[in-house]
């Protein structure tokens, strides 16, 4: 049946809600794409293995060797960046919808910045610079990105609020704890020793290089608790999306509904910063391609996760294959491909017209 | 004796360390129209945002059914009170139906996002707008006066039976003003919908509601049947406006004329033995509803 919204019910049990063909149809063909970009991204490498051997390793068979670079070298990266790519896609989403302006997602606004200085800052102290291991590395960096994603989102919040918050000026006061939060992990690569600062470096561009199961575990827990309470929300979301009157006028708790909702998207940028480095773009475009193809006014979550997932997961192969030997960091594939797209938006901002 | 649905007790709002609306008394009738009226900055919006729960009580109180509002819980109040502020913002893209749908947000939970209600609520808001042919429109694609029916769906959409409206003709065109106050009479009548608005337009103000409230400053400086409200020494006093009151010959309700100073001094010679006299043209006529 479809009525006077242009969508169908679904009914589940007690569990029902607005079902729209287009957001699904991109979630689903999505998907398909990403098992696919994933399974070549493990196939392909310096020793190749064939797509169809790579799905016998996955379902428990192949031979020893094969199993190993699978399960040990390739899966773990690929899949650390296919959630890293998720995250950071479901993060923009919500950023995006609450300040209701394209340019609003973790890495504008300085939650992605924020916390590559906390885990930069935890590299540093700790002594080995970018080679952090041991406990160090599996609670401390996350811990301490977490840390400095929450401070700076807070920071951006609290300086960004006029009896209530408008987009652009978050965006504004976002660029400037960017700035900041870039400058001070700058600075710590100046007080560390110069031949651990360039792996550093390549930290902060963003990068998949040598990622483990220890780099999965972490984001992918986060992903499992969090879009289900992200999908909860959605229907908040769409609340949220309206000026604060509005919103209030729907008997919306408005902080609190706000709170919660970018509380969980910094968490969720900031797990995703702690695993990779802060991959440029990907919670800036993502929402928005995926808008895009869904055609719904505001980002869709799962579209967005799909199709960020999607951008870090082809992103990094590319990365990988794409100039022979050299292998660049995803980061800078992604910053690529995303700066012309940023241009773009800034340009066509200007013509903000609504009522 | 008709129920009080909406009341102010003693009520005090303002921004920062500034006040607004100070010890404000007044009481909203079951099924009535009340337009407030006033001059910019007179503490109008002010009134209807706290009415609406959006601004907190400084002082005072306002009692929804009987209830403190900011006693009630948000969503309680959302099913019974909707509100259209001034310039409701949605994003680009959005259409009218996606719109509409957000007003049964009240009557939603995370595990029931869309029921057969909901689906009813919005096609018989849409209708009542005449909107149903516009639905898949994107609301920054219509014009002023569809956008305001729009929003104003969304209102309906919420299935209260009181509406606050702040400024509902702004920025529209006579005929589109014309064409939303009509809207909200046939709610009224037809709908029973109790309703306070913000006006600008006297006029119309006076055409469309059956009790006017005046402020300055913050306080109401007279209410009542727009014939008792709409008088020149009240035009005077509240608007600082020198006006003349005449009949509106199309719906008999008071109908503002102002006078410029040049008016004044032609006038004034023309009659230079006999100053305009404050003649009131107020034959009492019962208030239409």
């Amino acid at each position: 049946m479809t009525g006077s919204t242009g969508s169908t019910g679904f009914r589940l049990g007690p569990v029902s809600g607005p079902l729209r063909w287009r957001p699904f149809v991109v979630v689903v063909v999505g998907l398909g794409l990403l098992v696919l970009a994933a399974a070549v991204s493990v196939a392909r490498g310096d020793f190749p293995i064939p797509l169809g051997q790579v799905f016998d390793v996955l379902l428990g068979g192949g031979q020893r060797g094969q199993r190993f670079i699978v399960l040990d070298l390739r899966l773990p990266r690929a899949l650390t960046g296919l959630f890293v790519g998720a995250a950071l896609g479901v993060a923009g989403a919500v950023f995006q919808s609450i300040a209701r302006n394209p340019l609003a997602s973790p890495d504008i606004l300085g939650v992605t910045w924020g916390a590559g200085a906390g885990a930069v800052s935890v590299i540093t102290f700790a002594g080995t610079l970018g080679a952090v291991d041991g406990t160090m590395a599996r609670v401390g960096v996350p811990l301490a990105s977490l840390a400095g994603g929450l401070l700076a989102g807070l920071l951006v919040y609290g300086l960004a609020w006029r009896r209530g918050i408008e987009g652009f000026r978050l965006v504004l006061v976002g660029i400037g704890i960017s700035a900041v939060a870039g400058n001070f992990t700058h600075y710590l690569l100046t007080v560390g020793d110069v031949t651990d600062a360039a792996r550093v470096m390549v930290w902060i561009t963003g990068s998949l290089n040598g990622r483990g199961w220890e780099h999965v575990v972490p984001v992918g827990l986060a992903l499992a608790l969090l879009i289900p309470a992200a999908l909860v929300g959605t229907r908040l979301l769409g609340a949220l999306q309206f000026d604060d009157d509005t919103v209030r006028g729907l008997g919306v708790r408005l902080n609190g509904a706000r709170s919660v909702m970018l509380l969980l998207a910094v968490v969720l940028a900031a797990v995703a910063t702690a695993a990779a480095g802060p991959v440029a773009f990907v919670a800036l475009a993502s929402p928005q391609i995926a808008l895009r193809l869904a055609g719904t006014a505001t980002p869709p979550l799962l579209g967005s996760a799909v199709v960020g997932g999607l951008l870090v997961v082809v992103s990094d192969l590319v990365a990988r294959l794409a100039f022979g030997g050299f292998e660049l960091p995803v980061g800078v594939v992604t910053a690529v491909l995303g700066a012309p797209y940023l241009m773009y938006l800034l340009v066509r901002s200007r013509r903000e017209a609504r009522v | 004796m008709t129920a009080v649905r909406l009341q102010t007790q003693s009520l005090s709002v303002g921004y920062g360390e500034r006040l607004v609306v100070s010890d404000l008394d007044l009481d909203v009738l079951a099924g009535s129209v009340t337009a407030v009226i006033g001059p910019n900055g007179c503490g109008k919006s002010t009134l209807l945002r706290a009415l609406g729960r959006l601004l907190p009580a400084r002082a005072g109180a306002v009692v929804l059914d009987g209830k403190r509002i900011d006693r009630t819980p948000t969503r309680e109040v959302a099913k019974v009170l909707a509100m259209l502020p001034q310039s409701p913002q949605a994003p680009e893209g959005l259409t009218v139906a996606e719109l509409v749908a957000r007003g049964r947000h009240p009557h939603q939970a995370w595990y029931r996002q869309w029921s057969p209600d909901d689906e009813e609520a919005v096609t018989a808001a849409l209708k009542m707008t005449g909107m149903a042919e516009l639905s898949e429109r994107t609301v920054d694609e219509l014009s002023g006066g569809q956008r305001q029916r729009a929003w104003i769906s969304m209102a309906l959409a919420q299935g209260t039976d009181l509406l606050l409206l702040d400024e509902p003709t702004t920025y529209l065109d006579l005929a589109h003003q014309i064409d939303v106050l009509d809207l909200v009479q046939r709610l009224h009548r037809e709908h029973g919908r109790t309703v306070v608005m913000v006006l600008h337009d006297l006029n119309l103000a006076a055409r469309y509601a059956e009790r006017l409230v005046a402020m300055k400053d913050g306080r109401i400086v007279v209410e009542g049947p727009p014939a008792d409200v709409l008088t020149e020494p009240n035009l005077l006093e509240v608007f600082g406006l020198d006006a003349r009151v005449v009949t509106d010959p199309v719906a008999g309700t008071p109908l503002v004329i102002p006078i410029g100073h040049l008016e004044r001094a032609a006038f004034d010679e023309s009659h230079a033995k006999r100053p305009m006299q404050t003649r009131r043209e107020r034959r009492t006529h019962p208030p239409r509803t």
